[in-house]
């Protein structure tokens, strides 16, 4: 294999014409950097949306009150429904759930508030909160805690603030912990400062945030009963549909709602949301399997046409050979190594650029802030998968060439002039 | 060395079948100096791949030294060719991309000879043609006579019993030819058998013997004379 004499047969074969030898290694050399560029944006993509969804469990059920569309029980329809906190009790007696995080924000969805610390002030999304959402949201924390079950007890007046909050509220390198702000005219103290996991709108969201233990709101604001929307996870080995019908079966015959009413209750299954995302992303790489294996085969098939020509060509010089004593094997493996060589070195470069591609474009995105595109990837297998896809295909288009070479006979080869 | 027997071969073409070699009688004895002659069409070149295990025959027997080569394997008759038989083509058939060295060392690759070791035998057996200098150069940068010489110093290196060469002064002026006659005469004096298949009777003159073709017969020089009254003149 290594004797440097069939390298040296081999290349002079394929310098003997150069233009026809780039060209097949070209076909080659773009099938692979396309399949590899394919297979890179696909994970780019997969890994962008993944960046979105971070730090946010995947079994995750979100609940919410909208209003009936169905008579039912003697009530009319048009009737606004809201949670309260005798729906807690209700959803923790659920054995499906695993922590469930009632919710509330203050003034109502999507409305914002003025808070201020000292001279500086800004507004933003007040939520009031149980311990449990760490285990729904996860955070990681720049200072101090999340709200814990003795602030919901004491119904303590501690606040947690997201990343924009505390730049906007507080001078650069102060120690937001123990200092108090003002929400809405009452003062809290601050108790934890966190970091989202999460990208994307999302991670301003959460930046924008301030967390206040759920009972310290509702006396202090005096909000009453009310519960905005429940956020619970599955226990493992629950599914996501079976959790959400069992969640709306008990807050429909708690709140008076007909069964067949699915518009009274709004809910986001991210479970059913993840299963989609999980195909789209199996499907993008399928095609770029396909696609990419298609421009592959491509040029391993210009890679057979070619050796077909070559030996064509040959047929005098093969014909010489065998005079002088080439077995058939050994014109076989003569041609078949040709082929091997040239795809398997056309391939590599192929390879090495796809690898350089994606290092630039991930140099590149990494630079742009908000890219909806996370760093493309292809995995070391999937590299080497190829490689050994481009040998197998090599020796493949060698196949009809070199019988075709085999065949050749002496005296015919001589007689062509 | 050689011996023929009642050899016959058919070509087919199209529906017809072509009696080529009719029953084809010959004997070459060890060392002998012989020429075939014959014109276009007799049968020369259809009985010197016989002869090269390059063809097979369709009746008969072919003995080469004490074996009777017939209806062989592809490989064997490679190996055969390989070790017992060196060809000398009217168009030399150098390889065009390999230097004289290479050429003459190639029937020494197909023995599995180490490179180094048959670059080695290359050289002396160039240099035993009288191209020792000439030994990096391509067929293309060389003469007829050269490429011709290169040629033979391949025929030579597997150390054959049996030289084959087909036409090999055919494309070469006269001078030329008479040198490249020369050099087979010089190899057939070191005991190898040397066979030539020629129309050119200044080539045949050169040799022991001539074995004349007509029509895929082989037929003696009284009979040739009869219709090639030119030759008979010059067969005393």
């Amino acid at each position: 294999m290594f004797d440097l004499d069939k390298w040296k047969e081999i290349w002079s074969t394929l310098r003997s014409n150069p233009l026809r030898t780039f060209l097949t290694a070209f076909g080659v050399f773009w099938g692979i950097l396309m399949l590899m560029a394919m297979l890179g944006f696909g994970s780019a993509i997969q890994s962008g949306s993944q960046r979105q969804m971070k730090g946010m469990a995947t079994n995750l059920l979100f609940v919410w009150g909208q209003q009936t569309t169905e008579s039912y029980d003697g009530l009319p329809p048009g009737r606004g429904v809201r949670f309260n906190t005798a729906d807690i009790e209700l959803l923790r007696r659920l054995p499906s759930i695993e922590y469930l995080a009632p919710r509330l924000q203050l003034g109502g969805w999507m409305n914002n508030f003025t808070v201020s610390h000292e001279s500086k002030n800004g507004t933003f999304t007040v939520m009031a909160d149980y311990p449990e959402l760490k285990h729904i949201v996860a955070f990681e924390y720049d200072a101090g805690r999340f709200i814990n079950e003795r602030d919901i007890a004491e119904q303590r007046k501690v606040v947690v603030i997201g990343r924009a909050v505390y730049e906007q509220l507080f001078e650069p390198g102060i120690d937001p912990i123990n200092k108090h702000i003002k929400i809405s005219g009452v003062y809290f103290q601050v108790v934890g400062l966190t970091r989202t996991l999460r990208g994307g709108n999302q991670g301003d969201r959460d930046a924008n945030t301030l967390f206040v233990p759920f009972t310290t709101l509702k006396t202090a604001f005096n909000i009453g009963d009310r519960v905005g929307f429940f956020a619970m996870t599955a226990k493992p080995g629950t599914d996501g549909p079976e959790l959400e019908r069992q969640v709306r079966e008990a807050l429909s015959r708690h709140h008076r709602i007909s069964p067949t009413d699915q518009l009274a209750i709004g809910s986001f299954n991210m479970f059913v949301m993840y299963s989609k995302f999980e195909m789209f992303f199996l499907v993008l790489q399928l095609v770029s399997w396909v696609v990419g294996g298609a421009t592959l085969l491509a040029g391993v098939i210009g890679v057979s046409n070619i050796m077909l020509i070559t030996v064509k060509e040959r047929t005098k010089e093969i014909g010489v050979r065998k005079a002088l004593g080439a077995s058939p094997m050994s014109i076989v493996s003569m041609v078949m190594k040709e082929s091997i060589v040239l795809t398997a070195f056309a391939g590599l470069i192929g390879v090495v650029a796809g690898v350089a591609l994606l290092a630039g474009t991930g140099a590149i995105l990494e630079h742009l802030p908000e890219s909806p595109l996370g760093p493309p990837n292809v995995s070391l297998s999937t590299v080497l998968t190829a490689v050994a896809v481009l040998i197998g295909a090599g020796a493949l288009a060698g196949v009809m060439p070199a019988t075709h070479a085999a065949s050749i006979k002496p005296i015919e080869a001589l007689r062509a002039e | 060395m050689l011996r023929l027997s009642k050899v016959n071969k058919y070509y087919q073409v199209g529906t017809h079948s072509l009696h080529v070699l009719r029953d084809v009688d010959f004997e070459v004895a060890d060392g002998e100096f012989v020429a075939i002659m014959g014109a276009s069409g007799s049968g020369k070149s259809t009985l010197l791949n016989i002869l090269g295990i390059l063809d097979d025959y369709d009746s008969g027997e072919y003995w080469l030294g004490d074996t009777v080569i017939n209806k062989l394997s592809e490989s064997k008759a490679a190996s055969y060719r390989n070790r017992f038989i060196g060809f000398v083509f009217q168009s030399f058939n150098l390889l065009p991309f390999k230097t004289a060295l290479e050429n003459v060392a190639l029937p020494l690759y197909y023995q599995g000879v180490t490179r180094r070791k048959r670059n080695q035998i290359a050289a002396q057996y160039l240099e035993r043609v009288g191209l020792r200098d000439w030994a990096d150069h391509l067929p293309s940068e060389m003469s007829g006579g050269q490429k011709q010489r290169v040629a033979i110093a391949r025929a030579l290196i597997g150390k054959p019993r049996l030289i084959l060469a087909d036409e090999p002064t055919g494309a070469l002026d006269s001078e030329t030819s008479k040198q490249i006659m020369d050099l087979l005469s010089e190899i057939n004096a070191t005991g190898i058998t040397v066979l030539i298949v020629t129309h050119d009777p200044e080539v045949a003159s050169r040799t022991q013997r001539t074995i004349r073709l007509r029509d895929g017969k082989v037929v003696n020089a009284l009979e040739a004379s009869a219709s090639h009254p030119g030759i008979a003149a010059a067969v005393p």
